[in-house]
């Protein structure tokens, strides 16, 4: 294993809504066992940016590279084979299954159990205990046969987190993970990340816009602005600077 | 034992076990309780369509894919069978030649559909089924050298399956064993086993990946699923179930033509049972398949001699509502009813009211117990 390989890379990573550039060559490198934050005003890009890296949308130009190798005309499912994780900031989950199936789903995804035809799901003693310890870890245990759909907000967003986990990927794209959780809530999501942070192979990409949350887990900070990358380095310094404090941190600074 | 034959997917309504049973019974035990040339004829229809029918919901009702195409996979069946027993005799080489052949050709052919144009976008994928559809048709009919064109082919089946063929010198239960109820109990054991694989697709770890994709593909798609294979492995096997079940009719009536299995009046015919008997539930298939079967094979009678009554009574309306050609009206409107009384099919509102039904007695013990 080369060290100085990053886990994924994006290089000149473009994409063009008609006239619109909503993501604009931007280039950035992630190391293995870091976590960092993506900031930027609503409409920055930052989702379009995740989009494009994990390959819900296809780039008018540049490249996603996973250690080193070009993923940019793979799909979405070929990513996340290789070790790509998402979860989304718009709850995205599979409404009329319950709770477990959604997360048992995913396990069985990362297992790679899917194309068995003629035995009983039910038989993957191994995939429903996986799930089941899933579960309790985001706290959904009580909630185990509630349909996704007939959620309260604050849940789905936890189940959103759980297929995550559940995927046990290399890259962690999270996106506003705690937007419109209770107060109580989110810190329950925070000390998951944490955990996940502890592990050195793992990497950890954070969209988030609470700033206190971002400054006491990130080592690094980028910033998006029109879509481009306009700031990148650690915390301290990205808030320091100038063209960040007028892009657009100016006034949360002041509230920070 | 019973849990694994099922899969461990119960019909989950009384009513709907009864009603599954006494189908089972009645279809097992045709022959003997059913005399006659035409009530046996109904229940190989009736068998032959549960197994199509049920092909096709693995494809609707739980994969959410909406195809046109899936008669012309019973048709291949039933070439299949016609094709081989009319150019290389009446063997049971050639049947099983025709059957392997019949599930290579659907099998391949659903493959190629699903790779090349299951990216699209489900109306345009409905359309190109539909576009693929008719020319099949159109091909059969006009290569009439093979086919026999538009009057389909004639063909005779193995001794054993003739009707002039006894097993036993005497009667059993006072029904003759002939060729033909031996044919009926080879139509209905494959019905049978073909049904019980359907259902143990869908509850495999495969299955539970197609309703994710019926649910959400998007996601299903980020989770690492490939969709578009798991899509394509759907077709192919709701295409070899349809071949198969083609195969069945064709062995039952010695004859097929364009009439009997690739007509857009059959597509319609299963869309009718799929719908009504409940999509993604395949029990759903058993019902809407018997219901629409026995309706179509009776409800001409009925009608015609209704009809007949009321012109007798000197009341000219009703006779021309009721008149035998009329049932196609009759079924049209038994659909709308049934798809604004029952938009989840029988079956499914079988099981939700019994679900209702346990929740409340559930309630009503824990509201008392609480009252103490
Ligand atoms: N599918 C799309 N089609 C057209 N415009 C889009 C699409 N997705 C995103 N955009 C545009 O791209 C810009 C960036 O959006 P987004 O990535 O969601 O911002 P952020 O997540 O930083 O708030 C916005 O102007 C948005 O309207
Ligand atoms: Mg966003």
């Amino acid at each position: 294993m080369n060290a100085t390989v990053p886990v994924l890379e994006t290089q000149d990573l473009t994409i063009r809504f008609g006239g619109h550039v909503a993501v604009n060559k931007v280039t950035c490198a992630f190391q293995p066992g870091t976590l960092t934050a993506i900031v930027g005003p609503n409409g920055a890009g930052k989702t379009t940016y995740f989009n494009l890296i994990s390959g819900q949308l296809a780039a008018s130009a540049g490249q996603v590279l996973i250690r080193g190798k070009d993923v940019t005309r793979l799909p979405a499912s070929a990513r996340t084979q290789r070790g790509l994780g998402r979860a989304f900031q718009l709850t995205n989950l599979f409404p009329n299954l319950t709770v477990f199936e959604n997360i048992r789903l995913a396990v069985q995804a990362r297992a790679g159990a899917g194309l068995s035809l003629f035995t009983l799901w039910t038989d993957r003693r191994d995939l429903m205990h996986a799930a089941g310890v899933i579960l309790e870890r985001v706290r959904l245990a009580d909630k185990r046969e509630t349909v996704a759909g007939a959620l309260p907000h604050g849940d789905q967003r936890k189940l959103e987190i759980a297929l995550l986990i559940a995927l046990e990927p290399d890259v962690f794209m999270f996106d506003e993970p705690t937007a419109g959780m209770s107060m109580d809530e989110v810190p329950n999501v925070l000390e998951i990340i944490g955990e996940l942070k502890r592990d050195a192979s793992k990497t950890i990409l954070l969209v988030e816009h609470k700033l206190d949350v971002v400054r006491s887990l990130a080592g690094r900070i980028i910033v998006l602005h029109n879509g481009a990358l306009v700031a990148d380095g650690e915390p301290a310094e990205v808030m320091a600077s100038s063209i960040v404090r007028e892009a657009y941190l100016g006034q949360d600074f002041e509230d920070a | 034992m019973l849990s694994r034959v099922l899969s461990g997917d119960y019909p989950r309504s009384p009513i709907l076990t009864a009603a599954l049973l006494v189908i089972l019974f009645a279809l097992a035990l045709a022959p003997f309780l059913f005399p006659g040339a035409q009530p046996l004829n109904v229940a190989a229809k009736i068998c032959v369509f549960v197994l199509l029918v049920a092909s096709y919901d693995l494809l609707l009702g739980y994969t959410g894919i909406v195809s046109f195409a899936h008669t012309m996979f019973f048709g291949i069946g039933g070439y299949g069978a016609a094709i081989v027993l009319s150019r290389l005799g009446p063997s049971w080489s050639a049947l099983a030649l025709g059957i392997i052949a019949a599930i290579v050709v659907a099998g391949t052919l659903a493959l190629l559909i699903g790779l090349f144009s299951l990216r699209v976008r489900a109306i345009f994928f409905a359309m190109i089924t539909l576009a693929v559809a008719t020319a099949f048709l159109v091909l059969a009919s006009q290569l009439s050298g093979f086919t026999g064109g538009e009057d389909g082919l004639n063909y005779s089946v193995p001794e054993i399956l003739r009707p002039s063929f006894r097993l036993f010198d005497a009667p059993l239960f006072g029904t003759v064993v002939n060729g033909r109820i031996i044919t009926y109990y080879i139509v209905f054991f494959a019905a049978l086993a073909g049904f019980l694989l359907l259902l143990r697709v869908v509850n495999s770890p495969f299955g539970s990946v197609l309703q994710a994709i019926r649910e959400n593909e998007f996601r299903a798609e980020a989770l690492g699923y490939p969709v578009v294979v798991y899509r394509s492995i759907a077709s192919v096997v709701s295409a070899v179930m349809a071949a198969l079940a083609g195969f069945l009719l064709a062995l039952w009536l010695r004859y097929t033509g364009p009439d009997t299995t690739l007509s857009f009046a059959i597509m319609i015919d299963v869309l009718l049972m799929v719908v009504i008997g409940g999509m993604g539930t395949l029990y759903g298939a058993v019902i809407g398949a018997t219901l629409m079967t026995v309706a179509e094979s009776y409800l001409q009678t009925i009608l015609g001699s209704l009809g007949k009554l009321g012109a007798g009574a000197g009341i000219p309306f009703v006779s021309t509502l009721l008149s035998a050609d009329r049932w196609l009206l009759w079924l049209g409107i038994l659909f709308i009813l049934s798809v604004y009384f029952f938009p989840t099919g029988i079956v499914g509102k079988l099981r939700t009211h019994w679900l209702n039904r346990k929740n409340k007695a559930l309630q009503k013990r824990s509201g008392s117990a609480s009252n103490k």
